[in-house]
């Protein structure tokens, strides 16, 4: 689904991000994880056609992302604060999103009560403003924005980050729940690498820009990164 | 402490995205305060001989003090467009081990040393200096000189309460309009004739050294009162967090015949109504509208139509300006969404462009009544509207390709007025002034009609091949694309 080939970012003469080769075939829940710096979010931005790579492609779907914009209509991403709209509540963001994505206002809402549970009633028909919410429950309203419209691949920057644990629960099930049942692609990366561990079919590291470690899940995986970042 | 202070405000300066893009532009802003610099002083230097020579039996200095009231109230006018109130980010210094007295006075002492407060300077010291040599006791122009001083700063803290407290409000630059025409109207219709009390002040201040201590315990009184308001605000929980409004949600169906662009022209009317930057752009329509009562009854411009074509881009074009050059700014908070968002550049500015042509018609259609003061002036008005939706609104979406400065549309409190300064209004003049030539020249050499059918004819172009105009502008926002993301992605 994802093809990243030679693709390296650099700010003048850092190297922030080197990835010779990276294939992330359909319907994987793919985990990154690694220190701060080590190119994460660059990686993800890449793919969103954020920023622009130093050398190398990203190829989604047969469509190489900074030539085409084709690949916008299948993926969809939450990266950080700066993916909502301040200004509207979240019912008006998730049906401003649902109208680029092709679903009319009755679609949202069918589509909106299945996240009852993860929105504990703070976030629908609160009469607020996206920007008056607390840091948490704007991370949650991204999230499910970003679920919108069935995307192939979804892109999530630090999902669990913020978020209270019972909600961490609840949106582990549901990002489990959508690669089992349905073909889509899932990249997350994260700092809790029990989290990702249980989330994620395939595990990749990312040490200063490097691809160090990539992992199929399986037990030992989280002794295996435990052991790996204790240094 | 204050040493931190400066510091800050000289990287943050250099180092935004903002002063790298556009030297050319701060550059010109060098020139314009030369030149009034330049004319103060001239103003300062002639003012004694001139008035000497048209009123020999007069003491220039009365007359200056005459006069007084009115370059106090040009100047805090002028102040209200012009100058910008300082901007601290406040947050983080709170919990640092700073004490909140010295933040507020730097915040304060910071508007203090504006231009603007030099400027008048520049005509006081001349006239002084040449009091002195013109047999005036010397510390009567020194007492003068001090006095013209302390109103210019008291006129400086004045305009920061205003400006505080009309940026809290809705009305934006409604109560500085009228506190003015207020004063003014005071004055004029002698009700209170305020201009021979001020003189009469001043003269007696002259006279009498001792009682300069008036002005100064004003001074003082305005700038403490600045500083237990700006105290007020000094936690996270008032002004700085922006308080939580109760959301009206409305659905715009209307918007649906728009087709394609329905979902951002949705977002666009909603950004303008619920944000307070934005919202002052619906106000200035207002104003717009009643420009032309100043002109067009006016006698002496009735034989300049090309005053006329200005005043007609101006309230045709009022809201395009002030809306359009800060594309794509206006999103810049979710900018990477848009980007990334199942979107198509072109549906996203075709929308602001129908948003800017609609506001174009409707104020066209506004200012209809203005035929009574002739049929020229409607002609006028319709082929401004027709220049400005084909040709300035083009222009505006190109020239936003370069935008690289960051609205933060959510710091609503007090401390933000970024944006609004000399440079915006510096923007609007090629957009007024480039069409009066176009039709000046034919004007003056053919007729009036040709003069309109030329404004017409150019417009009509820009309609016509909009979008061959719009292909491109949209390859050139592809192009910049990378650039903004990064430079919106800046704080400052």
């Amino acid at each position: 689904m994802i093809k990243s080939t030679e693709l390296s970012k650099k700010y003048g003469d850092v190297t922030v991000l080197n990835i010779p080769s990276l294939e992330i075939p359909k319907g994987q829940s793919f985990g990154l994880v690694g220190n701060n710096g080590a190119g994460k979010t660059t990686y993800f931005n890449l793919l969103l056609d954020l920023i622009k790579p130093t050398t190398g492609k990203v190829i989604n779907n047969e469509i190489q992302v900074n030539k085409s914009e084709d690949w916008k209509p299948f993926t969809a991403a939450f990266i950080d604060e700066s993916f909502l709209i301040g200004y509207l509540t979240p019912e008006e963001y998730f049906y401003f999103i649902g109208e680029l994505r092709g679903m009319n206002k009755a679609d949202i809402d069918t589509f909106l009560n299945q996240f009852s549970e993860i929105f504990n009633e703070e976030i629908i028909g609160r009469k607020k403003y996206l920007r008056d919410l607390s840091k948490g429950n704007q991370k949650k309203a991204g999230i499910v924005a970003a679920l919108i419209g069935n995307p192939e691949v979804v892109i999530l920057d630090e999902p669990f980050a913020n978020l209270d644990p019972t909600t961490q629960i609840r949106l582990k099930k549901l990002l489990k729940d959508l690669t089992k049942n349905s073909k889509t692609t899932l990249l997350v990366s994260s700092h809790d690498l029990g989290h990702v561990t249980e989330v994620c079919e395939r595990i990749v590291v990312l040490e200063k820009g490097n691809i160090v470690k990539d992992i199929k899940t399986s037990e030992e995986t989280l002794k295996e990164l435990e052991a790996y970042f204790s240094v | 402490m204050i040493k931190h202070f400066l510091n800050f405000e000289w990287k943050q300066f250099f180092r935004s995205s903002y002063w790298q893009k556009s030297i050319a532009l701060n550059i010109l802003m060098g020139f314009l305060a030369l030149y009034f610099m330049l004319t103060f002083l001239i103003l300062g230097i002639s003012i004694y001989p001139l008035l000497k020579k048209q009123f020999p039996e007069s003491d220039p200095l009365i007359l200056v003090n005459g006069f007084l009231f009115y370059w106090f109230l040009g100047d805090l006018v002028m102040r209200f467009f012009l100058q910008k109130l300082p901007v601290v980010n406040i947050k983080p210094l709170l919990t640092l081990p700073i004490k909140r007295s010295s933040i507020l006075n730097y915040v304060l002492g910071k508007s203090a040393i504006s231009f603007f407060n030099f400027l008048p300077l520049f005509a006081i010291i001349p006239f002084g200096v040449i009091l002195i040599f013109e047999d005036y006791s010397t510390t009567t122009a020194l007492i003068w000189m001090l006095l013209m001083y302390i109103f210019t700063l008291i006129i400086n803290f004045l305009n920061f309460i205003i400006e505080a407290k009309s940026a809290e409000t809705e009305l934006s630059f409604l109560p500085i309009i009228a506190i003015a025409s207020g004063l003014f109207a005071l004055n004029y219709f002698e009700i209170i004739s305020i201009s021979s009390l001020l003189g009469n002040a001043v003269n007696s201040i002259i006279s009498n050294p001792l009682l300069i201590l008036i002005p100064l315990a004003i001074l003082v009184g305005l700038y403490a009162f600045n500083y237990l308001e700006l105290k007020k605000k000094l936690y996270v929980d008032g002004s700085l967090k922006a308080k939580a409004a109760v959301a009206t949600t409305t659905d715009l169906a209307w918007t649906r015949r728009f087709g394609d662009i329905a979902p951002f022209l949705q977002l666009d009317l909603k950004l303008l109504w619920r944000n307070k930057r934005p919202r002052s752009t619906i106000f200035i329509l207002v104003i717009g509208l009643l420009y032309g009562l100043i002109f067009y009854p006016n006698p002496t411009y009735q034989n300049m139509p090309a005053m006329f074509v200005f005043v007609g881009i101006f309230v045709t074009g009022i809201f395009m300006i002030n809306f359009g050059q800060f594309i794509p700014a206006w999103d810049s908070g979710y900018y990477k969404l848009l980007m990334s968002q199942n979107i198509k550049y072109k549906q996203y500015l075709n929308s602001k462009y129908s948003l800017m042509t609609i506001s174009a018609v409707i104020m066209f259609v506004l200012s209809i009544p203005y035929v009574y003061f002739g049929w020229k002036i409607l002609a006028i008005h319709f082929a401004a509207m027709v220049y400005n939706i084909g040709v300035n609104s083009h222009v505006l979406l190109f020239g936003g390709s370069f935008n690289r400065k960051k609205i933060d549309l959510t710091q609503r409190a007090a401390f933000n007025y970024q944006g609004t300064g000399a440079v915006q209004w510096l923007i609007g003049f090629p957009l007024l002034l480039i069409p009066i030539l176009f039709f000046y020249i034919p004007y003056k050499f053919i007729n009036f009609e040709a003069g309109i059918i030329t404004l017409i004819v150019l417009g009509g172009i820009g309609i016509i091949f909009h979008q061959k105009l719009m292909n491109f502008i949209t390859k050139r926002y592809l192009t910049s694309k990378h650039k903004m993301i990064s430079a919106f992605d800046q704080n400052n």
